[in-house]
């Protein structure tokens, strides 16, 4: 049997590499469109401030980059590596949209990164914009392929398990891609990314001013990224309503977790404002709710119901029970493939060969599952409340913060006033963390909130490892983490530097900063 | 549009393109890292050498991804079992890759000479380490990996990663690492001119001969090492599964194909002659045709490695029936036809673009060059 402790180990380390990557994929995102804004103003007016404002941005978004591609380089082979069993089961579906991510997506993103920074000389202004919009265009696409491989763990569509080949297979390659579930999380990670990368652009800007430095630079840099940040903050909770409502269609279970619905509650059922979460007695000690506004949100109408987390539970034990005559089926079938008794029970029940797979957890053969073992696999079925509920809370809570920032400051932009308050420019200064603190909590939120499941419904996290000895995990998980944490001090370091220097860095002989910067320089 | 048949042979020619592709073009960034340290002796010529790969070698580099997720579309078993069982050869490659996108980019942002020096010495590892663990891994498959499936198609893997550091696929490992050499050499020869591309001529022409010495001494070897046949009758349409066929390991399997299909000497002839053309191109300065030369040897020796093995992808050592072959490791039907049609529409597309970011960054990479974009160049 598989030990939890491999599980465990590759989760963290699968964890721990995707987060990490995470930390610079949102503002690669995002920033990518700011250089396309600067870039095409410069284009437009010939004002060369604007095209400095792209350099040096893009200097910035640079130093970002190299640790999104080294730390992406991991993303596409972990799989293999450490998940070989799901990379079997779910590979027909799952490695369409990364290959074609990279076939679509990584190649025009990154031939264009280079002619980005190197053609400046080479290429004409409207030539150099071209590249600028493809290398965006390119960075977004690869969202749009992982998300949807992602939408497709969240909910499996367009796809079937055969038994003669023991893998989920593609039936629909449109239902794959046009999942509502990727498309959902496609708009609200990319808007996520636009409004991190505003907020960089802002906070750092605001430095500048509140320094009094190279004005004219940063009061535009500015009004820019609080313009892009305002529209994007306003397109990620209106787009994350969006995916609340997928999560409510196809995945009841997360609802119930991130909302602490212990009961079905009456249509229309209320939102949760925070509540005492008493995990051992499954209930709330108490709770704060307005109503009507999560069977809004959750079923787009007033009649529906939100099932609860017992109710959740106990379908899932009848979906368990069948589960077990799915598999005891399918390895009669496997050891004889012509067993018609077995094929015709096994197509019967389907439906619920994963959940019957839970059982692997406790027992290898799965007919001879106890009653205590179907008690454990029931309760795995829904993840632990405490977690999902806060770190759902602190990031729409974090998310109405940046929208109350970015109005302030895009009105201020209006009335041409920011200068005259420093409070904004330090607010925006000390909200730099944000969008990263939310970005991150969004992602533990949609895939802790898939447990135990690595597909949803299809097929357990426990049965998707690598057959590797916990050594090698305790090896691999230490080198990662060395590796990353030097390269994020090494990556910190540049960005603090450049980030102080501005664009005198850019050594045009334009800015205030210019001595110092060279000086700085030489004597690092 | 194509029979499953048809599309298992087109994936298996597919896959050796991706490879090949990867081979010449973040090869010879590779081939560059590894001559870094010798062909560049002060910080101007070490950041001639650099900028000469610096506006491609992100875009090169993706042909290593897309390899991966194409491996993992068209075959998920390989892509599942050559990774998780080679899982530290596999990460001693991912780590030395991390040196090079923060290698290249962070390098030149600081003016400290031990700063730059530890970059360099990272850009040489995410350049030489590589080559040599894929053409170890490639010395590996072709004796076979003990590995075996269960009745559930889990996949465990027996060896060690000690064992897979044994004499013949270190042979590999040199042909591999001397190939990529002669790459960036080639490379190196015609973007760079005086004493730095005298330097890079020297090291090419070295490495070229070392590559044509050690493939044929693996030639003349693996007549003898074990190869693998398939007893059973396969039915190369049918639903893949790898536990439904015989094999058996005999000495000299691997010339078969030869035998029954003479044309295919022409591949390892092809990487023999593609490297000694280089050479001599090189020492004649025809730089530009030494790079094509050398190219068309990468070509002949990992065609010259399918080829051997054909339909054997994977042979597995310790349970030969579980060996994974072009016929059983594959996508269902439908994948297979999508992903043929998606690399078709977009593998044009990237060979124009990437020909046109060549062509705008032509011309000699300088000193002049680089000390005048100083704040800008790598």
């Amino acid at each position: 049997m598989i030990s939890e402790q491999l599980v465990d180990l590759s989760r963290l380390q699968f964890a721990a590499t995707a987060m990490y990557h995470f930390l610079f994929v949102p503002l690669t995102i995002g920033m990518v469109w700011l250089l396309v804004i600067m870039e095409s103003v410069y284009v437009m007016t010939g004002n060369v401030v604007w095209k400095d404002m792209t350099r040096f941005w893009g200097k910035l978004f640079g130093i970002n980059f190299a640790l999104g591609v080294t730390t992406g380089i991991t993303l596409e082979f972990q799989f293999g590596t450490n998940w070989a069993y799901y990379s079997h089961y779910v590979g027909d579906i799952f490695g369409a949209p990364l290959a074609i991510e990279g076939l679509m997506a990584f190649f025009l993103e990154s031939t264009m990164i280079g002619l980005f920074f190197f053609g400046w000389d080479r290429l004409s202004k409207p030539q150099h914009l071209l590249v600028t919009v493809l290398m965006a265009v390119g960075t977004n696409l690869s969202a749009l392929w992982i998300l949807i491989a992602n939408g497709w763990m969240q909910n499996p569509v367009g796809a079937e398990f055969s038994y003669q080949t023991m893998r989920m297979e593609m039936t629909d390659f449109w239902a794959v891609l046009f999942n509502p579930d990727a498309q959902a999380k496609f708009v609200h990670t990319v808007s996520a990314g636009y409004v991190t990368g505003a907020m960089f652009v802002m906070s750092i800007s605001s430095w500048y001013l509140l320094k009094k430095r190279d004005l004219a630079f940063a009061k535009r840099s500015f009004r820019v990224a609080a313009a892009f940040g305002l529209a994007s903050v306003l397109s990620v909770i209106v787009l994350g309503d969006e995916s609340g409502y997928t999560v409510g269609e196809a995945q009841q279970t997360k609802l119930a977790a991130m909302e602490a619905m212990w009961e079905t509650k009456p249509a229309p059922a209320g939102l949760t404002l925070v509540a005492s979460i008493n995990e051992a007695e499954q209930k709330n000690d108490w709770e704060i709710e307005v109503p009507w506004v999560m069977g809004l949100i959750g079923t787009r109408s007033i009649s529906k119901e939100i099932p609860g987390i017992h109710d959740i539970k106990a379908k899932n034990r009848e979906r368990i029970v069948n589960g077990m005559v799915a598999v005891t089926a399918l390895e009669a079938l496997r050891t004889h493939r012509d067993d018609v008794v077995a094929k015709q029970v096994f197509e019967q029940n389907k439906t619920d060969l994963g959940f019957g797979l839970l059982l692997k957890k406790y027992v290898v053969d799965v007919s001879q599952a106890t009653p205590e073992m179907i008690n454990k696999a029931v309760n795995d079925t829904v993840p632990r409340v405490t977690p999902m509920f806060w770190g759902f809370r602190i990031m729409v809570g974090l998310g109405f913060a940046m929208l109350a920032l970015f109005g302030m400051a895009f009105y201020s932009t209006l009335k041409s006033n920011f200068m005259e308050k420093p409070w904004l420019l330090r607010a925006a200064l000390w909200m730099l963390p944000a969008p990263w603190i939310a970005c991150e909590l969004g992602w533990f939120v949609a895939e802790y909130g898939r447990q135990p499941w690595s597909i949803y419904g299809v097929l357990p996290t426990h049965l998707s490892v690598s057959t590797l000895s916990v050594n090698s995990l305790y090896g691999s998980l230490a080198g990662f983490i060395g590796f990353y944490t030097v390269l994020l001090l090494v990556e910190m370091f540049l960005m603090v530097k450049f980030a102080r220097m501005g664009p005198g860095s850019l050594g045009t002989g334009r800015y205030q900063s210019e001595g110092k910067s060279a000086l700085a320089a030489a004597h690092v | 549009m194509f029979d499953y048949e048809t599309l298992k042979i087109i994936w298996w020619l597919l896959v050796g393109v991706l490879l090949v592709g990867f081979a010449i073009m973040d090869g010879h960034d590779m081939g560059v890292g590894t001559l870094l340290p010798f062909v560049g002796r002060s910080d101007l010529e070490r950041r001639v050498v650099i900028n000469t790969v610096g506006p491609h070698w992100d875009g090169n580099q993706v042909w290593f991804i897309t390899g991966g997720g194409a491996i993992f579309a068209a075959w998920p078993l390989v892509y599942a079992t050559a990774f998780s069982g080679f899982y530290w050869a596999m990460l001693l490659v991912l780590w030395a890759l991390f040196f090079r996108p923060v290698g290249f980019d962070y390098r030149s942002k600081i003016n400290n000479s031990t700063w730059r020096s530890v970059w360099d010495w990272g850009l040489f590892i995410g350049g030489f380490v590589p080559p040599v663990i894929f053409g170890v891994a490639f010395g590996n498959l072709l004796q076979g990996v003990p590995f075996q499936f269960d009745a559930y198609l889990v996949s465990t893997y027996t060896g060690s990663f000690w064992q897979l550091l044994n004499p013949f696929a270190l042979l590999a490992g040199v042909v591999s690492s001397a190939m990529i050499t002669l790459q960036g050499g080639s490379y190196l020869a015609h973007r760079t001119e005086g004493v730095i591309q005298a330097r890079a001529i020297k090291g090419a022409i070295g490495a070229a001969v070392v590559m044509v010495l050690a493939f044929v001494a693996a030639g003349l070897w693996l007549q003898s090492i074990e190869g693998y046949r398939i007893t059973s009758v396969i039915n190369p349409s049918g639903l893949p599964d790898p536990l439904n066929k015989t094999v058996v390991r005999e000495a000299g399997a691997w010339m078969a194909n030869y035998g029954r299909q003479p044309l295919l000497w022409v591949l390892p002839a092809l990487g023999v002659l593609g490297a000694l053309s280089a050479a001599f191109l090189l020492a004649r300065r025809y730089t530009l045709s030494a790079f094509a030369a050398s190219s068309l040897a990468v070509v002949g020796v990992i065609g010259t490695a399918g080829a051997s093995m054909f339909p054997f992808v994977m042979p597995s050592s310790s349970m030969p029936s579980s060996s994974l072959t072009v016929w059983d490791s594959v996508s269902s039907h439908m994948t297979l036809g999508i992903m043929f049609w998606a690399t078709m529409l977009f593998m044009p597309l990237i060979v124009i673009y990437t020909a046109w970011a060549y062509r705008v960054m032509r011309g000699k990479v300088t000193a002049a060059y680089v000390q005048e974009h100083d704040h800008a160049a790598y």
